[in-house]
């Protein structure tokens, strides 16, 4: 394939979907595939065929869609329509009643059960109206498994234009221009990471993807991996292109079996295409993308440590510098992104940096996927603008606390995170904000908790989780965290004294500044952001001395 | 522990011992492909016996150590069965406050088993997961690689059984 067979392609593709009247996704991430939706799919190709209904409805699958907890999910696109909990049964009705009878199901609309007028077209639901969707914007929209679907949304017209009308530096400008800054958790600018890649000369530097999602609380990836992976490969070939790299590794969770297989499904599709390989699209840029799987630890997370699990090795982090730009896989200079940040690379290529970098704050430009999770009325996956509220997020999209429960705390950034209390909820989350306040921004997951919650428990919980993940390089991490853990313990049974609450002050000071690599450097927050936040519970348990 | 020093003699005729010997093959004996094999290994027989251990090490011409070392850091792999029936309980942050715990408790009442371990008979494997990212679910249990959403612990013991007994 060359260039204008891809502009071909892409152009075909899209006719194509216009063509059809009706698209009728069923969710099929993983939540609502465990809610049986690929039965749902099954019973819905059998109904259209039943009705004759071919030439106007196509049914197919779809990434998620947000809202977990009301799956499964099926939408009906161009009406955004939504409807909710549907199975094998009720996806007859809603054939019935929205293509034949014109009259969707009001019954089983989204949020029916919850709202007293549901919306038919989902847009207008607060749930989404406050939402800003640009990684997302085609997850739930499109087949995941089908790269013709995903062009027929402009799929790969970004790489084409980096390819064929930019110059590497004219790439990465752009990407700096953007202001898109990591979105793996510590917001380093992506374009000055991009540059110093590109700086260094070497004829071998790698591209690497880093899927592993360790964080308990968050499936922003996971999501975007199994609802767009064709977006993740067009972003690492757009940074291929642009460092010099030849070679391309996305390191998935071992635990995300489907977003693993959606990638393989992907790489296979632009295999095919010639979008991956030798010579691609007749030019001189070559590149080929591998998956490596995760085999289950937290540490790998870490740039220096996933380097080392790609190598085969344990995942042990190494001191910084030299960095993994200068001297990465296997010695090589090796760009390291987030799944989330090379999602956002094809959009600014094609509608510029200066678009994207108007959305959000003056420091954080673009959107943030966030994962709600915990005590909230609709769990699921959002996008927000950088800026947003967090009581907009929990309250207007989230829906607020179930049970008539209130509001205590929201874990952000997870266990290297801490918690945000209710006096801070009109907090604008972006990355300085949330360091502000004790906590950091984090990959994307917000656990909310309500009154009932222990918040030295909490605390006890993610130094547990630290402590079992710590890789045992580093003293201050292996005996600090460890030691830390017992105490939270012994304060959650009510037998610490004063002293002991000094010490683990103390401690956390310790650890969180001599540890080598990011995972001790911050294990101590959510101890230290309860401290700050809710003193009065570690308090109420130390027992007093006369 | 047996060590993993002798050369191991595995059946040539096993499909899963073929298995490994083409993954080895494909990535071209490199050492850095353990990982990579170690999963197929453990695909293959649901964990790592030692003599399986000993023929990778030969062949990738290891140091015994560094495939015991990797084999022990990953939470993937283990060395010993992990049950006919498997029951999962993830104990993220999602789940964890929303009742994972009880959920263990009812297990071990029941079982008699706590998290890691096997029963005497094989059967039953209980495990725990940090996370599965299935938070809109939770709290979640997975049992034989399916997962059971909003699980109650009131309801886990008959939600079990029923499974091994349908299999």
């Amino acid at each position: 394939m060359n260039r204008q067979e891809l502009t071909a392609l892409i152009a075909s593709a899209k006719e194509k979907r216009q063509k059809i009247k009706y698209k009728i996704f069923v969710c099929c991430g993983t939540s609502c595939m465990a809610s049986d939706s690929e039965a749902v799919l099954k019973a819905l190709k059998e109904v259209i065929k039943e009705k004759s209904l071919e030439d106007t409805v196509e049914a197919s699958l779809s990434g998620c869609m947000g809202l977990c907890n009301q799956g499964p999910l099926v939408k009906v696109i161009p009406d955004n329509t939504i409807y909710q909990k549907i199975t094998c049964e009720t996806i007859k009705e809603v054939v019935q009643g929205h293509f034949i009878n014109k009259e969707p199901l009001r019954n089983l609309l989204l949020f029916a059960d919850t709202r007293p007028e549901p919306f038919i077209n989902s847009e207008e639901d607060p749930f989404f109206k406050k939402q800003t969707k640009i990684i997302l914007k085609d997850c739930g929209n499109i087949n995941p498994e089908d790269i013709e679907d995903y062009m027929a949304h402009d799929g790969y017209a970004g790489f084409g234009k980096a390819l064929f009308q930019m110059s590497s530096e004219e790439v990465i400008a752009e990407v700096k221009h953007s202001r898109l800054r990591g979105r793996g958790g510590a917001g380093y600018p992506t374009g000055m990471k991009w540059e110093t890649v590109y700086k260094y000369v070497n004829n071998q530097k790698y591209v690497i993807c880093n899927g592993d999602e360790g964080d308990p609380g968050a499936f922003m990836n996971r999501s975007v991996l199994e609802g767009n992976p064709h977006s993740v490969l067009e972003g690492m070939l757009i940074a291929g292109y642009a460092i010099g790299a030849s070679k391309g590794f996305a390191y998935i969770r071992g635990e995300y079996r489907l977003a693993i297989k959606r990638m393989e499904t992907a790489i296979k599709q632009a295999k095919q295409k010639g979008l991956l390989g030798q010579n691609i699209l007749g030019s001189n840029f070559s590149f080929d993308i591998e998956i490596r799987i995760g085999a289950g630890a937290f540490v790998c997370g870490e740039e220096t440590a996933l380097i080392a699990s790609i190598e085969g090795r344990r995942g042990n982090p190494k001191s910084r510098p030299p960095f993994p730009a200068e001297s990465g896989l296997w010695g090589k200079p090796t760009l390291i992104n987030n799944v989330e940040t090379y999602s956002n690379i094809h959009q600014i290529i094609l509608n510029g940096g200066e678009w994207f970098s108007e959305i959000g704050t003056a420091k954080s430009a673009g959107t943030k996927v966030f994962a709600l999770a915990g005590k909230i009325n609709y769990s699921g996956l959002i996008e927000v603008p950088m800026g947003t509220s967090l009581r907009e997020i929990i309250f207007d999209i989230g829906g607020g606390i179930p049970n008539n429960r209130e509001y205590k705390a929201t874990q952000t950034g997870g266990p290297s995170g801490g918690c945000i209390p209710a006096e801070h909820l009109d907090v604008k989350v972006d990355y300085e904000s949330l360091v502000s306040l004790g906590s950091i921004m984090g990959s994307g997951g917000l656990v909310v908790m309500d009154d009932q919650t222990d918040m030295v428990d909490v605390a006890r919980f993610f130094m547990e989780f630290c402590m079992d993940e710590s890789c045992g390089k580093c003293v201050p991490c292996r005996v600090g965290t460890k030691m830390m853990h017992d105490l939270l313990k012994k304060i959650c049974d009510n037998k610490a004294t004063q002293i002991d609450l000094d010490r683990l002050e103390e401690l956390a000071v310790y650890v969180k500044e001599t540890s080598l690599c990011g995972l001790g450097g911050s294990a101590p927050n959510p101890l230290l952001s309860t401290l700050r936040h809710f003193k009065k519970e570690y308090d109420s348990r130390i027992i007093k001395e006369d | 522990m047996d060590t993993l020093q002798s050369a191991p003699d595995l059946p040539k005729t096993d499909p899963r011992v073929k298995l490994i010997a083409a993954k080895i093959k494909k990535e071209n004996y490199k050492p850095d492909a353990l990982i990579e094999i170690l999963h197929t290994a453990q695909n293959a027989y649901g964990y790592l016996p030692v003599n399986v251990l000993k023929y990778i090490t030969k062949a990738l011409r290891l140091p015994p150590s560094r495939v015991f070392s990797t084999v022990t850091f990953y939470h993937f792999f283990s060395l010993k069965s992990k049950g006919d029936h498997t029951c999962l309980v993830c104990t993220g942050t999602a789940c964890y406050v929303k009742g994972a715990q009880a959920i263990l408790n009812e297990l071990e009442n029941e079982f008699h088993l706590t998290a890691g371990q096997v029963s005497a008979d094989n059967k039953l494997g209980i495990q725990v997961a940090r996370c599965i990212g299935a938070c809109g679910l939770a709290p979640a249990v997975v049992i034989d690689d399916e997962v059971q959403a909003k699980m109650k612990p009131e309801n886990i013991i008959s939600t079990l059984k029923a499974k091994m007994q349908s299999i």
